[in-house]
């Protein structure tokens, strides 16, 4: 007879452990599909491997790979800590993208230390924005955000197609669907010359130390943890719940808009509608492989940036397809569930006699 | 306005409806059969896209029709038991394992695809199920149409939505599936086993959402696109609330759902030079959370929904 027990205490050991074994755990599993494609499987992880270490050029593009998701690692881990489920963050990346968009492509002229301040602010506060909207229906009528924010990240998709082929539209794009280009006094500035990766990543740094501290040191954090650990309790010790939820739906919201400035003013230059690979989703399992610390984030961002540059470099020496980087970020999160499990309860054997 | 009213005088826009419906019923009556046993499953996306490869797939390979919507089937059950085993024994976040579960079916899905078709553009295509054509029946003004000329897995999808209603409402299987959705506790008292009950629903669950998508590939298309679940499976979650939990409303709300789709279709080309066709795409998503606002505050939830239940504790 097995019983399942909970732990009195999750060791700090564990917690470091549990995601690095998973992390481990999904990458093994990557060989029955490289199997099933063919590929010869350890000269495939060396291809891998290289694709990320082999230069400084791949480590920079991991870098700049790395950039979104921690923006959007941090938004998932910031309003999962509130247990407000922010799903909607490729909407609210979009969103982010297409405010840098509107200011940055002509509209104001300014120098750069103005623009730069400028573009992000617009795309924090649209991708705020983008979230409150789930986070009031939730708390005014009751209606589940996870549905609704998944729901408008179509809507807003749809809505960038829209914008694409009407205001946004670059008159000198020869017909393709893309805005205009970010001027240069609103572009992020290149960290290392001749390579792609930019200030971007800096900007994503410090929010993670900010959201550190805010979690960790702040009023306003310990009133975050209260709501998510028990909201009951919490309002009941006189938090406004609600007002707590409606804030940190805006924090986590302008985290993903700014995953979509930084795309657009570091990187691309210009708005798509493919702007985003599902940096949204993937987001998600960032943050749930950081263990909702923001801290974590960085390091767990790193380790899914690694996977899919690795993978795209592999995928082009091998001609293995490229999802085969999803389904490892995918089996990262089935795997840190798992290990959450094993963090959280014992497996305890009863002889017959002692079952309760 | 003639020309508005035109439309629902027109049976393809009927026979329209019904047929924009059909992966919704399976997916609704999916996610219906999980969450009445307590575990709401985000997997249905991914799950919708699965089915769509893996039935297709099946056919492209040599299987026939019914063998491509078994192997379907099968694939949304593989992925339902992954998402069971998550949630019910070692109880983790159903939110976060049904997201984790859609990242993961979509991929594998994406990645088999590619792999079996490296280099290809446009899929080949499958010949799908052709509308049945009754004798007589089909030749019936109006009803003909709409109803009879619909392919074998539209009428599968309304037989389900049949046999979900009297297995929660008939049978001693159904209010065990409700009672361990309401009160698991209860259940185990009755000496049935919980697990047993609620995987066996997910499972069976996921089973029939991997059928909406197996429609989708072998009956509305004819092959697989990347982007062909669009929301479908998202959609479905927010007609559930809609309909309270109840498979007769549940299938209202696909019909309904279904109509204002195809409405959707038919405004566009009428007033497509007027408005920007894109208003008419969003309207699905935002007539879904108009539905869920509207209904949240009486939604009567199952009540243990998304909490996990473990043997010997209380």
């Amino acid at each position: 007879m097995i019983s399942i027990e909970p732990r009195q205490q999750i060791s700090r050991g564990m917690r470091i452990a549990i995601p690095i074994i998973a992390a481990l755990m999904a990458l093994m599993l990557a060989a029955i599909p490289l199997a099933f494609a063919g590929a010869p499987i350890l000269s495939a992880y060396g291809q891998m491997f290289t694709g990320v270490f082999g230069s400084v050029f791949s480590f920079t593009e991991m870098l700049t790979r790395a950039t979104p998701l921690i923006f959007t690692g941090l938004a998932a881990a910031f309003a999962f800590r509130a247990r407000l489920w922010n799903i909607g963050a490729e909407g609210q990346l979009y969103l982010g993208a297409m405010a840098a968009v509107a200011v940055g492509s002509g509209a104001i002229g300014a120098p750069a230390f103005v623009m730069v301040p400028l573009v992000l602010l617009a795309g924090a506060l649209a991708g705020g924005i983008g979230m409150l909207g789930p986070a009031v229906l939730k708390t005014r009528f009751g209606a589940d955000e996870v549905v609704t924010s998944l729901l408008l990240n179509f809507i807003i998709l749809i809505f960038v197609q829209m914008m694409l082929e009407g205001p946004l539209k670059d008159p000198m794009g020869l017909g393709w669907p893309q805005s205009e280009p970010i001027i240069d006094a609103a572009t992020l500035p290149r960290l290392v010359s001749r390579m792609r990766i930019h200030a971007g990543l800096l900007v994503a740094l410090v929010m993670a130390l900010v959201l550190h501290v805010v979690l960790g040191k702040t009023v306003w954090g310990f009133r975050i943890r209260a709501v998510g650990e028990n909201a009951a309790a919490a309002r009941h010790a006189g938090i406004a719940v609600n007002k707590t939820l409606l804030g940190v739906a805006m924090v986590s919201g302008a985290l993903a808009g700014l995953a979509g400035v930084s795309e657009v003013a570091g990187l691309k230059g210009y708005l798509t509608a493919d702007l985003s690979p599902g940096f949204g989703y993937a987001g998600i399992v960032v943050a749930m492989l950081a263990g909702l610390s923001p801290l974590g984030v960085v390091l767990a961002a790193l380790y899914v940036a690694s996977v899919f540059v690795g993978a795209d470099s592999m995928s082009r020496a091998m001609g293995v397809s490229s999802f085969l980087a999803d389904l490892v970020v995918s089996l990262s999160l089935i795997c840190v569930l798992i290990g959450g499990f094993f963090a959280r309860y014992r497996l305890v054997w009863h002889r017959k006699e002692n079952a309760a | 306005m003639m020309e508005f009213l035109d439309i629902f005088l027109n049976e393809s826009f009927w026979a329209a409806s019904l047929r924009i419906a059909t992966p919704l019923i399976f997916g609704v009556m999916g996610a219906l059969v999980c969450e009445r046993a307590g575990v709401l499953n985000l997997g249905i996306e991914g799950i919708f896209v699965v089915g769509a490869m893996t039935g297709w797939m099946a056919v492209w390979m040599g299987a026939p029709l019914w063998g491509g919507v078994a192997a379907a089937a099968l694939s949304g059950a593989f992925f339902g038991l992954l998402h069971a085993i998550l949630t019910v024994p070692l109880g983790l976040s159903q939110h976060v394992s049904g997201l984790g579960i859609t990242l993961l079916a979509t991929s594998a899905a994406s990645f088999v695809y590619r792999t079996a078709l490296p280099r290809v553009d446009s899929p080949p295509r499958i010949i799908p199920f052709k509308p049945l054509d009754i004798p007589v029946l089909s030749d019936i003004p109006f009803f003909g149409p709409v109803l009879f000329q619909q392919t074998a897995l539209t009428w599968l999808a309304l037989l389900v939505v049949a046999v979900v209603w009297w297995v929660m409402a008939r049978t001693p299987l159904g209010v065990a599936l409700k009672a361990v959705g309401d009160n698991p506790d209860a259940v185990a008292a009755q000496g049935l086993s919980v697990y047993r009950l609620r995987i066996g629903a997910v499972v069976a669950g996921s089973a029939l959402m991997a059928l909406g998508g197996a429609f989708l590939t072998m009956s509305a298309f004819d092959a697989f696109f990347f982007g062909m679940v669009n929301g479908r499976g998202w959609i479905c979650i927010a007609l559930v609330i809609f309909a309270s939990w109840q498979p007769g409303k549940a299938l209202l709300g696909a019909l309904l759902f279904g109509m204002f789709d195809a409405l959707q279709v038919r405004l566009q080309t009428q007033a497509g030079a007027i408005v920007p066709s894109q208003i008419f795409l969003m309207a699905p998503y935002v007539l879904s959370i108009l539905a869920l606002v509207f209904v949240a505050r009486r939604a009567d939830y199952p009540r243990a929904l998304l909490k996990p239940w473990f043997k010997g504790q209380r």
